[in-house]
């Protein structure tokens, strides 16, 4: 059953198609990953999904409705969930504050309450933190629970980044650049992570330059090049597509890690 | 324990209800009744200003005029419409949270310096209204205040107020305090570190700004009732650019964020010029370079600084 489907989508900035006439669907329970050099048109695609860009052209459509244009908190509500390539980190709160925040969505909201500090809200507190003492925990970061997110190293923040989407319980998780900057041992750790996320019934979409691990974890990818789709398919055949030979051959990227998954 | 018990905001108010309590035994007149009411008048309106721009990030150049709408529905209610003084407060800060809504909802899409300007211009706004609606507001010159009356006792001597005053205080520290504690308090500060994260995790950023934007206005609206009630006069100067300026520099001299920092930013910044006044001429020069050296030397304000140095002292 395809969950998100994303139809003939494009935008612009100044001259520059970030993103051209692209096309494409992620079915429910994959792991769906996009690469592409860099400039490709990532992460403006996944800003354009999760309601940041309104794309100039196209159709965004979650569940079978139409979701174009939508507001990045109400696409929220529909199950759209995500993290940042370069880190958007509550940093004057804790790590579990950051987490806690991606609680909202599951708290009661109601303001009047929350200045009276009514019994519920004691009790829907002590939820949230459970909740996300639970997501730190399950990303390796319980020891880190209480310190300040801005005293955090970069590895730390990328996965407190994905517990702090996964609070909110979300169907469709996109993860933008998850392993960069991570060590051999952390990304190994996040490949597990991700498994486990789609194991639990997340659907995933991945942007990741790391090709051993996407290789392994994918079930579909997606290359985009100039904004364009050059191939879509599974590992196998992506990394047999010649055109993705070629246009990894002619970027910096390296082809090998493209080409042999190594 | 003692870092523990720092961290605790409770134990913080704790600590000032106690200083507030005991004060009195050395006021060596009753003078000092009257600035502990301004002082704590002040800091009301503070506390609400934090919660916009400390919590969630949001400037305001013009809070004195919700200050105004206040201090001014407390005066023109009883005095033109019949009234009764305590009914025109709740009045002030229906009014006060009305305004913020309407005048906030086109603003706060405005960032940063433009936002300032916005509110500033709001602020300038109320004061000519109250400046020139002479008919009903005295004009320039000010107008008299009727007595507030509860329970049959009319609320008049300077100790009455202090007490009065400082129990409001107390209650609205507690209110911040449970804010901050709870998920809008959550959802405010996470607007203000970023609001793109804030939105993907499903916070309505402009409505949240709105809803601190209204819960500033209401605790101003509410100090601006207390200060034309206690003194039993209001001039529109009292309710002007200058006063949004103190209620600024108050909040970021205590620390931004800190419901303490702010009770202690006013009490500075109100006291400051009364141990001042001794100097005559240069009073004005030193408050100034005195603010100056603080924002330099405890760029976090006074209270988080403090109490940063003190957790490091103590084991
Ligand atoms: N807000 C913006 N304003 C102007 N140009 C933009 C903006 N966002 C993206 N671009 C341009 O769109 C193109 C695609 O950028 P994008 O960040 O989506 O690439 P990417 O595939 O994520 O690259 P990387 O692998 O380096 O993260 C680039 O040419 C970039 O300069
Ligand atoms: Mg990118």
């Amino acid at each position: 059953m395809t969950l998100l489907a994303v139809d003939n989508i494009a935008i612009q900035f100044g001259g520059v198609k970030a993103v051209d006439d692209l096309s494409f669907a992620v079915e429910k329970g994959q792991i769906f990953s996009i690469i592409g050099p860099n400039g490709a048109g990532k992460t403006t695609l996944f800003n354009m999904i999760s309601g940041i860009y309104r794309p100039s052209r196209g159709r965004v459509t979650l569940e079978g409705t139409d979701v174009t244009g939508l507001p990045p908190h109400l696409l929220a509500r529909r199950g759209l969930s995500r993290t940042f390539q370069n880190l958007q980190i509550f940093y004057r709160m804790t790590a579990l504050e950051n987490v806690m925040v991606g609680c909202h969505l599951q708290e009661r909201r109601s303001v009047l309450a929350h200045l009276l500090a009514l019994p519920s809200v004691k009790r829907q507190n002590a939820e949230s933190r459970d909740r996300a003492h639970a997501l730190l925990t399950r990303v390796g970061l319980s020891a880190d629970a209480e310190k300040d997110a801005g005293n955090l190293s970069y590895g730390a923040l990328k996965r407190l980044e994905i517990a702090r989407a996964l609070a909110s319980d979300p169907k469709l998780l996109l993860l933008d650049e998850p392993a960069a900057g991570c060590n051999h041992v952390e990304t190994e750790e996040i490949d597990a992570l991700i498994q486990t996320i789609a194991q639990d019934g997340v659907t995933v979409a991945l942007v990741e330059h790391d090709m051993k691990l996407v290789m392994k974890i994918s079930h579909r990818i997606l290359v985009l090049d100039y904004g364009r789709k050059l191939a879509e398919g599974s590992a196998q055949e992506v990394r047999q597509n010649p055109d993705v030979i070629r246009a990894y051959l002619g970027s910096q990227a390296s082809v090998g890690a493209a080409h042999a998954g190594t | 324990m003692a870092q523990r018990l720092l961290n605790h905001r409770a134990f913080g108010l704790l600590v000032i209800a106690l200083i507030i309590a005991v004060a009195p035994l050395f006021f060596p007149s009753t003078f000092y009744y009257r600035m502990g009411t301004a002082i704590f008048i002040a800091a009301l309106a503070a506390v609400g200003l934090n919660v916009l721009m400390g919590l969630a990030g949001q400037v305001s150049l013009g809070h004195a005029g919700f200050y105004g709408i206040g201090a001014y529905a407390v005066a023109v209610g009883p005095a033109t419409f019949d009234i009764a003084p305590w009914a025109a407060i709740f009045i002030g800060i229906a009014l006060a949270a009305a305004v913020a809504y309407l005048v906030g909802r086109p603003i706060l899409k405005l960032r940063g310096h433009y936002l300032a300007v916005a509110t500033l211009g709001f602020g300038i706004l109320v004061s000519m209204v109250l400046t020139n609606e002479g008919t009903w507001t005295g004009g320039p010159d000010g107008m008299g205040v009727k007595r507030l009356v509860l329970f049959g006792y009319v609320l008049k001597d300077r100790a009455a107020w202090y007490w009065a005053s400082a129990a409001v205080l107390l209650v609205g520290a507690v209110v911040a305090v449970n804010l901050i504690e709870s998920p809008t308090g959550r959802a405010l500060r996470a607007l203000h570190d970023s609001e793109v994260a804030a939105a993907v995790n499903g916070i309505d950023v402009a409505r949240y700004k709105l809803v601190a934007f209204v819960i500033s206005a209401c605790y101003a609206s509410l100090a601006g009732s207390l200060a034309a009630l206690s003194d039993a006069f209001i001039t529109p100067a009292s309710a002007g650019f200058l006063k949004s300026i103190e209620l600024v520099t108050m909040v970021v001299l205590g620390g931004m964020g800190s419901v303490i920092g702010s009770i202690i930013g006013a009490a500075f910044l109100e006291s400051l010029p009364q141990l001042l006044a001794r100097m005559q001429e240069i009073e004005h020069v030193l408050l100034g370079l005195i603010i100056m050296l603080v924002m330099i030397f405890m760029r976090d304000g006074l209270f988080p600084t403090l109490a940063r140095r003190f957790r490091r002292a103590a084991p």
